[in-house]
């Protein structure tokens, strides 16, 4: 089985004036190429903090990421990041809030233009395009986020809480159809959550992370039978309860 | 909005949008009323003596003057002059300000080194310097011109930086999770978002600038409005004081509403 991103032995200290915070600890863990892997943990365990050494963004106190193989060292092409919040810009169009991520990376050409306008009819913006973010609802503009990372083609997906900021109707809708959209496009994802629910719903392994300091607890390999595996599907099937029941316990949420 | 107009509008909304109109046309009304009865009122009061029209000067008194001036030719001098210090100062003030500002944002070192120097300078009153400048860079618009940037710059410095500051850090990261440079941080995030902000800067910057070049040209009188008020202050010529004290008012209140229709122009294209 080919890995796509190994995560080895990473630590991570944020340093203060009073004092030193020891976030992670020797975290380590692998993701295949085309996987769903959800990550879960208490607040303040240090997710956020993974994801964005991951990315790249991060240089970890100890430990390297190796994406397809590669020491990371910094931001890469390969990798797409989706933050909290969508964070569309609300003096940029929805065009040209998909095209930001392009621009950067100085690749706005007429295919990427065509790609973009693809994505947008594929995802139903396509009429809201030259609309400004604040006439869109919640999960439009979630989808609008997403696009704006799928555009850019990246290889892996990190997804940190990508949701939590959706009423759970939209949210439940939404999931739906960022994972039929990351399926479709055959992407690698790793989904930070705090919702248990959500992340055996999307996920084909869950890792369980530690209080701070941020250790691998536990990995979870999900396997339902669903005939056919959406995250509302997976909600229903016989073997979700028992994953549930396991990872709440393994969070520890009392003490 | 519009699509309300032309769909089929419901007798209350209708009710609701006359009365709305109603009121606008009563708060002209009210505001030229105003206007009227305190220059009518001023006018008769001095045409009466109820008031001595040479400490107060009067309406006609100041239509009169204001002819004179322009039959002398120096009228549109006084005028031009004036204006143009106050634009100059302002367009220099606001962009010195913000590149300042901009360079305080890049190198948080230089931004820590400075920050005791900005709030002295800034609580300093600009005023007390005037007669440096004109030692220092000659009597003459040059030196009307550094006091107008003197007082305009480091307020729009501290504005625009901490409207930089203000700007979500979890949008800064979106551009670098897309490898963006720190260039294209300040392009595509930074400016953008603190737009308002810049804005806010050059509506402070228009009243200072206005009081920049007066003090400036009240310290270096050859010419312009302000040297028109001192000098009419100096020869008891209220007329002239008066005269020129309105039309400054014109021209302040004209130059305000420029960068208010700016604004308009540059935020049209959004909704
Ligand atoms: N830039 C920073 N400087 C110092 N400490 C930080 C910084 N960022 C995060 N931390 C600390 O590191 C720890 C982990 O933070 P992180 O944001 O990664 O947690 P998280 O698991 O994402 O939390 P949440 O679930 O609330 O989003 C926290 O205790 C936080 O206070
Ligand atoms: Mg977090």
């Amino acid at each position: 089985m080919k890995y796509v991103v190994n995560v080895h032995n990473i630590g991570m200290k944020y340093q203060s004036l009073n004092g030193e915070i020891n976030a992670l600890e020797k975290i380590n863990f692998s993701v295949r190429d085309g996987e769903f892997v959800s990550i879960v943990g208490p607040s303040g365990c240090g997710k956020s903090t993974l994801l964005s050494i991951i990315s790249g963004l991060l240089p970890p106190t100890s430990g390297t990421i190796l994406l397809n193989g590669e020491k990371v060292t910094g931001t890469s092409n390969k990798i797409g990041y989706m933050l909290q919040k969508d964070h569309l810009f609300d003096w940029r169009t929805i065009f040209q809030n998909v095209m930001l991520g392009l621009e950067i990376r100085k690749a706005v050409t007429p295919e990427a233009k065509e790609r973009a306008f693809q994505l947008l009819k594929t995802y139903g913006l396509y009429d809201f395009r030259n609309k400004y973010p604040n006439q869109l609802s919640g999960g439009m503009r979630q989808r609008a986020a997403l696009i704006r990372t799928l555009v850019t083609d990246p290889q892996i997906l990190l997804l940190d809480e990508a949701f939590s900021a959706l009423d759970y109707q939209t949210r439940l809708a939404v999931n739906e159809d960022i994972y039929s959209i990351i399926k479709k496009e055959k992407k690698t994802a790793i989904l930070v959550t705090h919702d248990i629910a959500e992340s055996i719903s999307m996920a084909d392994r869950v890792i369980v992370l530690s209080k701070r300091p941020g250790t691998v607890k536990n990995i979870y390999e999900i396997s339902l039978s669903c005939d056919n595996r959406t995250p509302l599907c997976s909600r229903e099937a016989p073997e979700f309860r028992a994953y549930f029941q396991n990872i709440w316990k393994e969070l520890d949420v009392h003490v | 909005m519009s699509n309300l107009k032309q769909a089929n509008i419901s007798p209350e909304h209708r009710n609701y949008l006359r009365q709305v109109k109603r009121e606008k046309i009563l708060i002209r009304l009210t505001q030229l009323f105003i206007l009227i009865a305190a220059f009518s009122l001023w006018e008769i009061f001095a045409s009466l003596k109820i008031v001595d029209p040479f400490i107060t000067s009067q309406p006609s008194r100041i239509l009169s003057t204001i002819s004179n001036l322009y039959e002398q030719g120096v009228l549109f001098k006084h005028i031009g002059i004036t204006c143009l210090e106050t634009i100059v100062g302002f367009i220099l003030g606001t962009t010195t300000g913000t590149l300042i500002a901009i360079i305080l944002w890049w190198s948080e070192f230089l931004s820590k080194v400075s920050e005791p120097y900005l709030v002295i300078l800034n609580s300093l009153p600009k005023i007390a310097l005037g007669p440096v400048f004109i030692v220092w860079i000659g009597a003459g618009p040059a030196a009307i011109i550094v006091m107008t940037l003197a007082i305009s710059l480091i307020i729009t410095i501290l504005e625009v930086l901490s409207g930089f500051i203000a700007v979500d850090q979890e949008k800064i990261k979106l551009v670098q999770t897309f490898g963006g440079t720190k260039f294209q941080v300040l392009t595509k995030v930074l400016l953008p978002a603190s737009f308002p902000t810049i804005i806010n800067a050059l509506k402070i910057n228009v009243g200072l600038s206005w009081v920049g070049v007066i003090v400036g040209e009240f310290l270096v009188s050859r010419a312009g409005l302000g040297y028109l008020i001192v000098y009419g202050g100096q020869v008891f010529k209220l007329d002239l004081v008066m005269t020129s004290v309105i039309i400054l008012g014109i021209a302040a209140a004209l130059m305000y509403q420029g960068v208010v229709y700016l604004e308009r122009l540059l935020v049209k294209n959004k909704i």
